[in-house]
């Protein structure tokens, strides 16, 4: 009786322990958890988190960009740990606070931060888009596949160039004709203006287009729709949006990854340093679901899934745009 | 004072605004089919007991009998309904609609608007035989002259059924020849029994016109009379509470040398419109030269070209140092520093800023002087010293220059651009209706200022719409019609009626005016 | 009839009149919380203390009051003269240009106390030469103010990008921003300056421009009030007709003016990019520019109360983000909706709850005087 009552009060206190220990926290950035795109993929992988553990976290979504560094410290004092950090754009932000909160565990998406309690996620977008630039030279019949990136950030250059590289791969005739909708944050989210640049390729006899775009890619779904081409879907799995003239999406796993960054320190397997998360981690992907499996074959589907293999083995290199700035 | 039944009557009528009190146990009976004028200064509360008589206020106390009946009148239609009818002062027409659709506007009956044209066509030609009022019904209303408006709005209100009608300051904005047509009309209406309330600061037409008069003074009824046993000089001195002269003594005039010089002046505007023509006159040193007219025929223009306010397009003209050409053109600026002051027609929009303390509405215009400014920093203090300095001396009550110029009545705000601007002794004035919507009061004192500074020896050049005025203080008198002049008068051998024939270029005489022209 | 309007005496309209509007807004905002199903009286007590509770929290009010003082004096300052400057956004993005062209420039080679003054007059410059356009238009070719201000925020805001992503931005780097400045060209932080005088203060963004901001209003007052040329400016405000006889050359005032707020929404830039951000980079401005018509409309174009209008709304920033952070049920949208409540209610409902504090008033005083007798 004394014995499983002392149990009770120690397995309590260790979960007190663990829980005053363990009080996640994710800083959402300019656009906001629900921007239908890269936010909310974190939100989703998180919320995710939460429905499995129990564990609720706190979350804050910055308004104004001196916003970043005070919700990231403000978590870091209140005892926040870990923090998730979403964008390069809090780069700057989480790198100063990490310095001040050496035993919190931070971690940011998509930039690149070297302090010894940050954990850097960053992913081979250049496989997956190597993967859907062969799905759509293979579905092309005119031999001219389109390119529609967002922001013209590097970025964006990287997911294009691994796209070029994958549709070269396949049909060493294809041409690839490519857009940047902008130069600024507004590029992600213009469907206007994306609908208008899908038309004006597929004037120039495109057929299959990749948007990389963010909110902007619906006008390119839609316009790809209209004219009965094809479009490609990007970051999750966006097949379901048109179901018909969607041929895939390039799926870029954040709530993976943010969900397996909470996991891991709940574990304690928690590591610092760059994670890179490409076709052999899942962390990147092309989607094959009910929507789109009579648009692919079981040729494009068995080429596919053989270059997916050859790129794991490392018999395919695929070349990162980043490395260089340069896609060559 | 009479046996006649009483048409309308107000028993202790009292309003207040916030703190001040408008009216003040006010009594009043107005006999059926008599012409009644009210007189008093501004803010003597005429307009205000009017108001309450037709429904644009409520009375905070106080009970109104029509006819012998109490009446409540919340609004207009309650007075239109109790056979009360108002002619307003700024006429409340629609300007791009016809004489006709202004007439029944709000008054259709039934459904089809051309039923009630056809119905309408006919009463109006009704009234307008029994009195007199005829007007062409087809016309728009931006095309008559004013006096016709007055007559649809007067119109207006008998179609509406007004056996009381009320009318403000008529006769404000016509020419000599109009009221008196205004007037037959009136006493006409009288004769049909129509009951008239006049509300007036001209106390020569209450002598014409009305039956009897009441004097207000300071939101409260001082007097009612019968106008036979009245005078003018009785009148103003009951408006005011003082007595008053009316009669300005001049000495003779001993004009000097000559300071304005208007040579073949023209003014074309933007539209192509002559706007002035071949205007020819001299202004001399120590002599008043009085500018009548109908207002819109040139007077305007003239002014504003003279004060640099404007270019002209023709001729040339020398006041004081400063020569304007169609070339050579000046700006205010240049020409205060040449000693010519201006007081402006438009004392709200342009000779003062409402919303600025009294003090710093006395610099306008001189504002840049050193006696003002340090290197950087205003001189507040001397500013203020200024403005309580031109209170003292011209007699702007309240005396504190803290005030916002809104705040005065429209007598001490002219006294104060007055004073502003006969502190220096100009060598030239010019002056643009000094007393319109002042208190008789003070249009006195203003007068009097008028004859003092062209006594110490300055030019000066007053513009009025007021006959009485130019006639009294003047020693010539230029006529201005569609942008000429049309005679050039002594001002001891004019009269009214001469005036006002020149001033609607009808004058038979042509001779007469030729040779005054001459002097 | 004209004393029928006049019988407030001044404080009521500088003081209570705004803190009640301030009190309506708070109990509408009340109302939604408590239907949203949080405890609004919580939710008011956590603004309340993120925005004024600590060292931090004052910094940050501060921080963005200061941005607001320069963009509400610079609406007030060319509403004075009757033009309403909409682009008090594109100047302070373009004051913040001045300031990084000139710290990029000469980081290298000059000391702070130089660069401080020289990037003091670029901020200016450029925010006023972002205004003379417009304001040119306005005077000598009557095209409308507000019209081309706001065109001006656009064509602004293109320019950033045209310039950011090609000229300025650091090789290499995923946004276009500018490279660091280094050190020399920081502003000092108020936490620095107050570390200097041996007090301790939390770090936050304040920091010198705050001081800067107050001397920026001291500055106006005195133009506005104690100089011909405020007096000139006034009266084209007030009437451009009284002005011209006045000998007043109007457009020469339409346009200086013009300059003046133009160089002071230009002043933002100091506050964020060499006090803050310490790069130049897009969307700084993050509509500073807009808030400060609502703060010059509550701080009824006055100097004093252009500060207090601007600690409020620095407040309802920091405390709105405070409130984001501890309510996880109060969105940012929610905060804006609060932010949005206040600025409706002393802005443009401003004079709605006039007539009845007049007739209170009047009341009140009757009965005094009443008393008295």
């Amino acid at each position: 009786m004394k014995i499983w009552k002392t149990g009770v009060i120690l397995a309590a206190t260790v979960a007190g322990l663990l829980a005053a220990d363990f009080k996640p926290a994710v800083v959402f950035d300019m656009g906001g958890k629900f921007d239908k795109s890269f936010n909310e993929g974190v939100y989703n992988g998180v919320e995710k988190f939460k429905k499995e553990t129990g564990i609720s976290y706190k979350s804050f979504e910055v308004t104004n960009p001196t916003q970043r560094e005070q919700a990231i410290k403000k978590m870091a004092k209140r005892g926040a740990n870990p923090i998730l950090g979403i964008g390069f754009a809090q780069g700057p932000a989480i790198e100063k606070v990490a310095g001040e909160y050496p035993n919190t565990k931070f971690a940011i998406i998509d930039m690149v931060v070297n302090k010894p309690n940050v954990q850097s996620i960053v992913f081979k977008e250049q496989e997956g888009s190597f993967l859907v630039g062969m799905l759509a030279a293979m579905a092309s019949k005119t031999h001219k596949v389109g390119f529609i990136g967002g922001m013209d950030i590097p970025l964006i250059r990287k997911f294009e160039c691994g796209y070029a590289q994958g549709a070269k791969y396949a049909d060493p005739k294809v041409e690839v004709i490519q857009n940047m909708t902008g130069s600024t944050p507004s590029a992600w989210n213009d469907p206007s203006k994306g609908g208008e640049l899908a038309k004006a390729q597929f004037d120039r006899g495109v057929d299959v287009v990749f948007a990389a775009a963010g909110g902007t890619g619906i006008g390119v779904y839609q316009a790809a729709k209209d004219a009965g081409k094809l479009a490609i879907g990007v970051d999750s799995d966006q097949n379901y949006l048109q179901p018909g003239t969607m041929l895939t999406s390039m799926v870029k796993r954040v709530d993976v990854a943010a969900y397996n960054f909470y996991k891991s320190v709940k574990n304690g397997t928690f590591k610092p340093g760059i994670i890179s998360l490409g076709l052999k981690e899942n962390g990147v992907d092309w989607a094959y679901d009910k929507y789109n499996k009579n648009l692919i074959t079981d040729k494009m589907k068995k080429a596919v899934q053989k270059a997916k293999a050859d790129i794991i083995s490392g018999k395919i290199i695929v070349h990162d745009y980043m490395s260089n700035n340069s896609c060559k | 004072m009479t046996d006649s039944p009483v048409a309308i009557e107000l028993k202790d009528i009292s309003k207040s605004f916030g703190s001040v009190q408008a009216n003040k146990n006010v009594n009043l009976k107005i006999y059926k089919g008599t012409i009644h004028g009210i007189v008093g200064e501004n803010g003597a509360g005429k307009s205000t007991l009017m108001s309450i008589l037709y429904g644009f206020y409520e009375a905070d106390h106080g009970k109104i009998y029509v006819n012998s009946k109490e009446t409540t009148i919340k609004n207009s239609t309650d007075a239109i309904n109790a056979g009360i009818g108002m002619v307003h002062q700024h006429f409340m027409l629609v300007e791009n609609f016809t004489v006709l659709e202004n007439i029944i506007l709000g008054a259709e009956s039934g459904m089809m608007l051309s039923h009630s044209i056809a119905n309408a066509k006919n009463e109006i030609r009704k009234l307008e035989e029994s009195y007199g009022l005829y007007v062409d019904l087809n016309a728009l209303v931006q095309n008559i002259p004013v006096g016709q408006q007055q007559r649809v709005e007067t119109i207006k209100a008998l179609y509406r059924g007004a056996k009381i009608l009320i009318l403000d300051e008529p006769t404000g904005v016509l020419t000599p020849q109009e009221a008196d047509q205004l007037f037959d009309i009136l006493r006409a209406l009288k004769e049909q029994g129509t009951t008239i309330v006049i509300i007036t600061h001209k106390l020569r037409e209450i002598m014409r016109l009305t039956d009897y008069v009441s004097v207000m003074r300071g939101g409260e009824i001082v007097t009612s009379l019968k106008t036979s046993q009245t005078s003018k000089e009785e009148l103003a001195e009951l408006m005011v509470g003082r007595k008053i002269h009316l009669e300005i003594d001049k000495t003779p005039v001993k004009p000097g040398e000559t300071l304005i010089d208007v040579r073949n002046l023209g003014l074309t505007d933007a539209q192509g419109v002559k706007r002035l023509d071949n205007i020819n006159f001299q202004v001399k040193a120590g002599e008043i030269v009085g500018v009548a007219g109908v207002s819109g025929n040139g007077q305007s223009e003239l002014l504003e070209i003279l004060s640099g306010l404007s270019p002209c397009s023709e001729g040339k003209v020398q006041i004081s140092d400063i020569t304007i050409t169609p070339k050579r053109q000046t700006d205010p600026r240049a020409v205060r520093n040449a000693s010519i002051a201006h007081v402006p027609e438009d004392r709200i929009k342009r000779g003062l800023i409402p919303q600025f303390v009294a003090s710093e509405t006395a610099i306008l215009g001189y504002h840049n002087s050193s006696a003002y400014n340090g290197i950087i920093l205003t001189k507040t203090e001397e500013i203020r010293n200024h403005c309580v300095y031109l209170m003292k001396n011209f007699d702007v009550r309240p005396n504190n220059p803290d005030i916002k110029s809104a705040n005065f009545s429209g007598g001490n705000q002219q006294k104060l651009i007055l004073a502003r601007e006969m502190e220096k002794i100009p060598k030239v004035l010019l002056v643009g209706q000094p007393t319109r919507g002042v208190d008789i009061g003070a249009i006195e004192f203003i007068h009097k200022q008028i004859v003092d500074i062209r006594d110490k020896g300055s030019a000066v050049l007053l513009v009025s719409g007021e006959l009485d005025e130019l006639l009294s203080l003047s020693d010539r008198i230029i006529v201005m019609f569609d942008g000429k002049i049309v005679g050039q008068v002594d001002a001891s051998k004019a009269d009214e009626r001469m005036l006002g024939l020149l001033m609607t270029n009808s004058y038979e005489n042509k001779e007469e005016s030729q040779n005054e022209s001459s002097i | 009839m004209n004393q029928a309007s006049k019988p407030l005496p001044v404080w009521i309209d500088i003081v209570v009149i705004p803190l009640i509007n301030l009190m309506l807004a708070l109990s509408v905002s009340i109302v939604i919380i408590y239907l949203i199903g949080a405890n609004p009286f919580e939710a008011i007590k956590l603004m309340i203390q993120g925005a004024f509770g600590s060292s931090e929290g004052v910094g940050y009010t501060l921080y963005y009051a200061t941005n607001f003082i320069f963009t509400g004096l610079a609406v007030a300052i060319a509403f004075h003269s009757m033009l309403f400057n909409i682009g008090g956004e594109g100047q302070a993005y373009i004051g913040g240009l001045g300031v990084a062209v000139v710290l990029l420039a000469f980081d290298h080679y000059l000391p702070a106390w130089m660069l401080v003054p020289m990037a003091l007059m670029a901020s200016m410059v450029f925010g006023a030469a972002w205004a003379a356009i417009p304001a040119y238009l306005q005077a000598y070719r009557g095209s409308h103010i507000v019209i081309t201000t706001i065109m001006f925020n656009f064509i602004a805001a293109n320019l950033m990008v045209y310039l950011l992503v090609n000229i300025f931005i650091e090789p290499g780097s995923m946004t276009p921003q500018s490279r660091p400045f280094l050190d020399n060209a920081w502003l000092p932080s108020m936490q620095a300056i107050f570390a200097d005088i041996g007090i301790k203060i939390s770090e936050s963004p304040l920091n010198l421009s705050f001081i800067f901001a107050l001397i920026a209003s001291f500055f106006v007052w005195i133009y506005v009030w104690h100089t011909r040329w405020g007096y000139e400016m006034r009266s084209v405000g007030f009437s451009e007709q009284a002005a011209s006889y006045a000998g007043i050359k109007t457009k020469r005032v339409v346009m200086i003016t013009m300059l003046i707020s133009g160089g002071l929404a230009g002043l933002v830039g100091i506050n964020e990019i060499m006090g803050v951000q310490h790069k130049l980079m897009l969307d700084f401005v993050a509509g500073y520019g807009f808030t400060g018509i609502a703060v010059a409309l509550m701080g009824r174009n006055h100097p004093v109360g252009i500060i207090m209008a601007s600690i409020l709304f620095g407040a309802l920033f920091q405390g709105g983000a405070e409130l984001a952070f501890d309510m996880p049920i109060i969105s940012k949208e929610m905060v804006f909706v609060i932010q949005g409540l206040i600025i409706l209610f002393s802005g443009a409902l401003t004079y709605m709850s006039r007539p009845w504090i007049e007739k209170l008033f009047c009341v009140f005083y009757q009965t005094r005087n009443l008393r008295e007798i």
